[in-house]
């Protein structure tokens, strides 16, 4: 099947009520609503799923992990931010 | 076959979570978004009273923790007005509401910032009981809103240990370091009581969100374990607690504890507080002089749009 001119959707699909939609794939359709019921062909075959998002894949913009030391260095040497940084005695170090 | 009412209640009593797509009562809708709103709108004026230190923070260590705060609650904030937004409501109607008073925010925000050690009361007092309200909070009934209390519960902790850590080195100090960690134990410890809100009897809008699972616990149970976990911490500082009825009752396993000051909980929610048109003031202000960064992108935006109809035109 010829998929050069049909459109890439990513598919995030919501396995239960409460939790966040995750990426599970991508497939090829024609327009958003022939992605989600593709998507629930594809992806969701054995009720993996409550909810599904299809996005555009050419509509995510993406950091690039190849850039990640620069992208990430602000917050490499804070480690001040974790809690673990700081030491209480043990009487109360249940907070 | 179930009516819409019927359906929601039963994911409700289900345990399910509400999603945005769903349909809820009108009432639940508007209960929610004063509720998460209030809750942003906190989390934002929450950073005056410790930006207020940041420049006279006694070490640059300090300096940095307080800094790293201060970042995470307007973070925090951001969380929580998107979860407000998932509800169909406009982020610039809701900041509105809380510049012209219609909207609250927590009133312990509207006490001053005397001194550094105000700083740790706030951490450890102020930061401690909010989580207290939050972790119960994770398992509210609306999706969104629980998802943001659990990832604003992951990064909290770090907030009341610094704080507390704060409190520890001037407690252990000199004299006059532990004198100013007592006063400002003894100014913050009533006010963070008071930020679970009025008795269960009074509050207006408990037994409804109750209902609803939108809060899991009541206002006296939350700050229960509130009194009950800062029992033992005020006697490691070695400092005096500021409650001179509290005792421990073996009967309920419970410290009871001596009455609040309602009518200072109600005169500071109604505006006369220390510092309630300072907070407010100094948030117009900002959102002023930061209006043309607003208009600089509306009007970027608009000729982007202008530049992509003018060549789908030619083409």
């Amino acid at each position: 099947m010829a998929t050069d001119n049909l459109e890439l959707y990513e598919v995030f699909v919501r396995a239960r009520r409460g939790l966040d939609h995750k990426h599970v794939g991508s497939l090829h359709a024609q327009d958003a609503e022939q992605a989600l019921e593709y998507a629930r062909d594809c992806y969701t075959r054995r009720s993996e799923g409550v909810s599904i998002w299809v996005v555009r894949s050419r509509d995510i913009c993406a950091s690039q992990e190849d850039d990640s030391e620069s992208f990430y260095d602000p917050s490499d040497d804070k480690p001040y931010r974790h809690a673990t940084y700081y030491q209480l005695p043990e009487a109360v170090n249940n907070m | 076959m179930m009516t819409p009412e019927q359906n929601f209640m039963r994911k409700i009593e289900a345990e399910e979570k509400i999603e945005p797509k769903d349909w809820m009562p009108e009432a639940y809708r508007q209960n929610l978004i004063r509720q998460i709103s209030q809750h942003a709108h906190s989390e934002v004026i929450g950073m005056q009273p410790e930006g207020n230190w940041i420049t006279r923070a006694p070490s640059l260590r300090r300096k940095a923790v307080l800094l790293s705060k201060v970042q995470d609650e307007g973070g925090h904030g951001l969380y929580l007005y998107s979860a407000t937004e998932t509800l169909g409501v406009k982020r610039a109607d809701l900041i509105a509401a809380m510049q012209s008073g219609e909207a609250k925010y927590a009133s312990i925000f509207n006490y001053p910032t005397q001194t550094w050690a105000d700083i740790g009361a706030i951490g450890w007092l102020v930061d401690g009981a909010a989580i207290v309200n939050q972790v119960s909070l994770q398992r509210t009934s609306y999706g969104p809103y629980s998802r943001a209390m659990i990832r604003i519960c992951k990064e909290e902790s770090f907030h009341q240990r610094q704080g507390y850590e704060l409190m520890i080195a001037l407690a252990h100090g000199s004299p006059a370091q532990k004198a100013m960690a007592q006063d400002a134990l003894n100014r913050f410890y009533w006010p963070a009581l008071m930020m679970f809100g009025p008795h269960d009897a009074e509050s207006a809008h408990s037994a409804k969100s109750m209902t609803w699972k939108i809060k899991r616990e009541t206002n006296d149970d939350l700050r229960q374990k509130f009194i009950d976990q800062t029992v033992p911490q005020i006697e490691f500082l070695g400092l005096e607690h500021p409650d001179k009825d509290l005792k421990w009752n073996a009967e309920r396993g419970h410290y009871d504890s001596g009455e609040i000051d309602w009518q200072e909980f109600y005169n500071v929610i109604n505006g006369n507080g220390h510092c309630n048109r300072q907070r407010v003031e100094h948030h117009i202000r900002a959102h002023e002089e930061g209006a043309w960064v607003r208009d600089a992108m509306t009007a970027y935006n608009a000729k982007q749009q202008a530049k992509t109809t003018e060549q789908r035109q030619a083409a």
